[in-house]
């Protein structure tokens, strides 16, 4: 195997190149997994929602559980205003989760350990709840910007510091899925480096620690899909209940 | 057998690219090459995904967790509605059995208040009878008593009179006796009859 353990990032075109202009949308590696997850998605919650038994079976228990959880995580932070949003964060939460989870497989790609994706991901999350908080509160919406209770004279500063903040969200919110994934494959294709070039000798202390890294990975992957999704809906809350 | 082709597929083509790839430098993440695809194919899969889920998934397995909880509380109800109807059943029954011990009660207190009064009406007529019968006998036992000195007296003159005619040989009057035994009869008379 390559030694360089960025190589696993690599993207790649499959099949020819297509250009539509200027642009190239050739069908990559990463469309694959996007693809690969999308569907398992649809597949898995398709087959859940087919029949309705008194009695679930465990398809149809996975995807209740699945949107009770989503449902119940966006009532308790962003409250029944956001009701309207829960398909597009299920959505949102299904899709991150589920390209973690394929990229936990080996020698597969994950999706979201590229900048790009996480970004438009993210700042397609911050455009749209800013035009919301814009649609439901005019421009109400930039008191989000003055906390209530602060000394006028410390005013100015907080209203830039709060401004900074607000636009960094996409940043803040893409940087950490993307730096998560990227940080715990690399880490476990260095170990498995390790493995290899230690030999049957010396080579059990990285292969222990590359097991164990690999149940964190999966925990890390459920997690950063679930920080994803309730960050989009505390967001979400600031636009739709305006608190200051 | 699909999966398998599948994975090999995947597994070949990682072969394949990572010989060439192996030289690039730095991360592959800041190479804007697949930017566009990356994006473009994020949007086309991302938004099928959404519009998918959100116009037929979603709706039905809503519509799923809300047609079971109806179910269950349907259930929950009848159940309920049951459970009333049995407590109702079971106020009648008692009260069907709390009247028909009161009718019992009744119907015993009734018969012992006949027994009763045929009782006492026999008791009283029977009390009638006898006081009768104590009068008839007190009324012969009077008539026997005053009828007892007029014959003692009699006895006692016809005694006196035979005496006297043995101890004297002579007949005395009749009359002159009759009236000292009365005239005795009369002063001692308390002394033996009584009253």
């Amino acid at each position: 195997m390559a030694a360089n353990p960025m190589t696993q990032f690599e993207v790649y075109r499959i099949g020819p190149e297509i250009k539509i202009g200027a642009f190239d949308i050739s069908f990559t590696n990463a469309s694959l997994f996007m693809v690969v997850s999308s569907l398992a998605i649809l597949i898995i919650f398709n087959l859940g929602s087919k029949k309705n038994y008194m009695f679930p079976n465990k398809i149809q228990l996975l995807a209740e559980l699945s949107f009770t959880f989503v449902s119940k995580m966006i009532n308790d932070t962003a409250g029944s205003k956001a009701k309207p949003y829960f398909s597009f964060i299920f959505s949102l939460f299904m899709f991150v989760l589920f390209c973690n989870m394929f990229g936990m497989i080996p020698y597969t790609f994950t999706v979201t350990s590229h900048i790009i994706v996480t970004f438009v991901l993210a700042s397609f999350i911050f455009i749209g709840v800013t035009i919301i908080g814009f649609i439901k509160h005019g421009f109400g919406y930039l008191k989000l910007f003055v906390p209530s209770g602060v000394p006028i004279v410390l005013l100015p500063l907080i209203v830039v510091i709060e401004i900074i903040s607000y636009l960094s969200r996409p940043i803040s919110l893409s940087v950490r899925l993307f730096a998560n994934m990227m940080a715990g494959h690399t880490m476990m294709k260095v170990f498995g480096g390790f493995v290899v070039s230690l030999g049957i000798v010396g080579g059990w202390l990285p292969l222990s620690f590359s097991v164990a890294l690999t149940g964190l990975e999966i925990l890390v992957a459920f997690l950063q899909a679930y920080v994803f999704a309730i960050l989009t809906c505390i967001y979400l809350n600031d636009a739709l209940n305006l608190h200051h | 057998m699909i999966k398998k082709i599948f994975f090999q597929s995947i597994f070949l083509n990682f072969f394949f690219i990572e010989v060439f790839a192996a030289e690039s430098e730095g991360m592959p993440q800041l190479n804007p090459e697949f930017w566009i695809s990356q994006i473009f194919w994020l949007s086309l899969t991302f938004g099928i995904l959404y519009i998918v889920l959100s116009k037929l998934i979603l709706p039905k397995i809503s519509a799923n967790l809300e047609l079971r909880k109806s179910q269950i509380q349907e259930n929950i109800e009848a159940a309920e509605r049951l459970r009333e109807n049995s407590e109702i059943k079971l106020k009648e029954y008692d009260s069907i059995i709390l009247d028909s011990k009161s009718k019992a009660k009744n119907i015993f207190k009734d018969a012992r208040e006949k027994v009763l009064k045929d009782i006492n009406f026999k008791k009283e007529t029977l009390d009638k009878q006898i006081n009768e019968e104590i009068q008839k006998a007190e009324k012969e036992i009077e008539i026997l008593h005053t009828g007892a000195r007029d014959k003692i007296n009699k006895i006692a003159i016809e005694t006196s009179s035979q005496l006297l005619k043995k101890l004297i040989g002579a007949d005395v009057n009749h009359s002159s006796i009759s009236a000292i035994v009365n005239d005795l009869s009369k002063k001692n008379g308390d002394k033996y009859y009584g009253n």
